[in-house]
């Protein structure tokens, strides 16, 4: 298997008629993906990049038989976007979007609760670069080239640290199974914790690097978790030693409001969790290499 | 967005919170008649700037007649407070708030904010208001008592009940008490509030429930459907730096060190930064130009690192993915026509057609130090600082 996306994965655009939307979808499909058409409402039955239009996700899905999305909507638009690909019966659906209000991401995850475990759309983003198992799908943003094939798993609330780590990765002729990127904001679709639990799973994936960042409990989460439920190594890198507290630092979720969510106190409670911390960021990959060499 | 305690006080006293009578002023001839005017013998000066403790800054000064409260006026306006939440710098005063003075029986600590593990909104109460909610969770966290609420059906009269006897009100005050627990909770959800915090809240010798203090902020990302709200911004109080960053759609924070950071990316940015204080020098921003890193956000990049006086070496950092590095590269060099750089300048790139953007980058007639990896950056600028 593959978490969250393969060969198979057949991807609708939402906002696949607009310029980012067109973009991206054109990048996705150079990379191998198969994407099968895009929703633009009131566009339906009309063709973009040689494939079919829709206006609603059902429509899509109907027709297509996609169960995959990633939204290219406008952050006032796409709450509603991704209830609407949940109802649809996507998959996975993820959302690029920077700049979605809080008080719109509870009211997603709270629409979300009405479908049983089994039947529940997986949500990851919003303000992320999306998933890459590279050689097989890309539901995303990032530059397809820099992800070797491989067994790593990565999961980054950052897009560019990700793709450093990969880099890394890359020079060191590690590859990656599936890369997720699962946004900077507070609330977000998917956690480190639910993402870690399925690469547990992943009979493609021999270990985790995961990259986080200042605020929030997602890392602490992620590393309990780990402490409890994993066999999987995990090596993590938190960013924002040098982050004044109290300040957004970019992401909207990058901010030290409580204990245990600044970088050195997250860093501690991992490693008491049993992680292997990358000491800094340029070492990501050799910290990564030092584990496998081990195992 | 954070806004002013007389703007959170308006805000509440809409959602049926009772707040002291008071009006805001702008010279001390005001002063003194709104003084009249709001009637009584005591009146509280309250300077308003984007930061609390201001007390203890002299901020707020309780005054016994119409004069006293001009000269309070006077003494504070123009002046710049520095808190405990400000920095060195302080913040400047252009508005004061002339209230009535409240006999306090009691006060007590109200705040709500969001939960980010449950992802509902979560109420905080507290009997030891007065202190800072950090201050009450380290010296006294036996008093703290929290309430989840589930946003899709907002708060029950019974939750904010619970919150009420459990801060040990009277039976005559719960009624009037669960209610402006629920008014702050509404203000919160309908008005896409990160934050509402009324501290103290308190009791008044003539049994009334007050908000004495109170502080609000709200999500930047709804401001497009709160347009009133979005109308309270006040950009005196805000870094003139970061002001310029934001309307140019950069993300920037102000720093104390001397080493200007351009990078794309927030998380690469706060790598960055680490990689500067390992290799023993410090950061004098945060800055983001986005995933991205189009030109003109690179020409405005510079330049706003470049209006920071302190900066004696610029690091550029950026992994370009789509944007091909030699399209970077090109960016880099039309800015730095625009702007002369008179500090060392320290420049990383990665990604896709690292080599063309280098080749570019050498190629042009740019004074510039190369660097490969994140930590050959962090040195060279470090190095280029003590040279």
């Amino acid at each position: 298997m593959t978490v969250l996306v393969d060969k198979n994965s057949k991807i609708i655009i939402q906002g696949f008629t607009g310029k980012m939307g067109s973009f991206h979808a054109d990048e996705m499909i150079k990379y191998g993906s198969n994407v099968v058409g895009g929703v633009t409402p009131g566009k339906g039955g009309s063709k973009h990049l040689n494939l079919p239009v829709f206006n609603t996700v059902k429509d899509a899905v109907n027709e297509t038989g996609a169960d995959a999305s990633i939204l290219f909507v406008p952050p006032a638009f796409a709450a509603d976007s991704a209830m609407e690909a949940a109802d649809a019966g996507i998959k996975i659906c993820v959302a690029i979007v920077d700049g979605i209000p809080s008080h719109d991401m509870i009211r997603i995850k709270r629409y979300m609760r009405r479908y049983t475990k089994s039947s529940k759309m997986t949500l990851v983003g919003p303000n992320c670069a999306g998933i890459i198992s590279p050689g097989k799908s890309m539901l995303g943003i990032m530059p397809g080239h820099i992800y070797k094939e491989g067994r790593i798993g990565i999961i980054s609330r950052s897009g560019t640290l990700g793709y450093e780590a990969a880099q890394q990765l890359k020079n060191l002729n590690i590859g990656v199974s599936t890369s997720v990127g699962i946004g900077g904001d507070p609330i977000n679709g998917s956690s480190f914790r639910d993402i870690i639990e399925k690469f547990e799973t992943d009979d493609e994936t021999d270990a985790i690097l995961m990259i986080g960042e200042i605020g929030g409990p997602q890392e602490v989460a992620a590393g309990e978790f780990a402490k409890e439920n994993m066999k999987k190594p995990v090596i993590a890198y938190i960013a924002g030693l040098t982050a004044p507290k109290g300040r957004v630092m970019g992401h909207a979720g990058a901010i030290v409001s409580a204990y245990g969510e600044s970088a050195i106190e997250k860093v501690e409670i991992l490693k008491e969790c049993g992680i292997t911390i990358s000491k800094n960021p340029s070492v990501m990959g050799d910290t990564v290499k030092s584990i496998l060499e081990k195992m | 967005m954070d806004i002013h305690e007389y703007q959170a006080k308006k805000i509440l006293s809409n959602f049926g919170v009772t707040i002291p009578r008071g009006g805001i002023v702008y010279s001390p001839e005001n002063a003194e008649n709104k003084a009249r005017e709001i009637g009584g013998s005591r009146w509280v000066v309250k300077a308003q700037i984007h930061s609390g403790a201001r007390g203890k800054a002299g901020g707020i000064i309780v005054c016994n007649t119409p004069l006293e409260v001009a000269q309070a006026t006077d003494k504070l306006l123009g002046k710049k407070l520095v808190t405990n939440q400000t920095g060195p710098e302080g913040k400047i005063v252009n508005r004061i708030y002339i209230e009535e003075a409240t006999d306090i029986e009691k006060e007590l600590y109200l705040g709500l904010v969001f939960d980010r593990s449950s992802e509902s909104i979560m109420v905080v109460a507290s009997t030891e208001g007065g202190m800072s909610v950090e201050e009450i969770s380290k010296e006294k966290p036996e008093t703290i008592i929290r309430s989840k609420i589930e946003v899709a059906v907002g708060m029950q009269n019974f939750q904010a009940r619970e919150l009420a006897f459990g801060l040990g009100i009277e039976p005559d005050l719960i009624r009037r008490a669960s209610d402006t627990i629920i008014g702050c909770y509404k203000a919160f959800s309908e008005l896409d509030a990160t934050m509402v915090e009324v501290n103290p809240l308190v009791i008044s010798k003539q049994k009334q429930i007050l908000a004495l203090d109170c502080k609000m902020s709200f999500d930047n990302n709804a401001m497009f459907r709160r347009s009133q709200v979005s109308e309270l911004r006040d950009k005196t109080q805000e870094d003139s730096k970061e002001i310029f960053a934001s309307d140019r759609g950069l993300n920037y924070v102000s720093l104390d060190g001397n080493i200007g950071n351009i990078i794309n990316g927030a998380g690469l940015a706060m790598a960055s930064m680490d990689m500067i204080k390992l290799a023993g020098g410090a950061p004098a921003n945060f800055l983001d130009v986005g995933g991205g890193a189009t030109p003109e956000k690179i020409v405005k990049a510079f330049k706003l690192v470049t209006m920071d006086e302190k900066v004696k070496v610029i690091l550029v950092n950026i992994f370009a993915g789509i944007n091909r590095c030699d399209w970077v590269a090109e960016g880099i060099v039309d800015a730095l026509k625009k702007i002369e750089i008179k500090v060392p300048l320290v420049i990383r790139l990665a990604g896709t057609n690292v080599e063309k953007g280098n080749k570019i980058l050498k190629e042009s007639k740019i004074n510039y130090i190369e660097a490969n990896t994140l930590e050959d950056a962090a040195n060279k600028a470090v190095a280029a600082l003590n040279k």
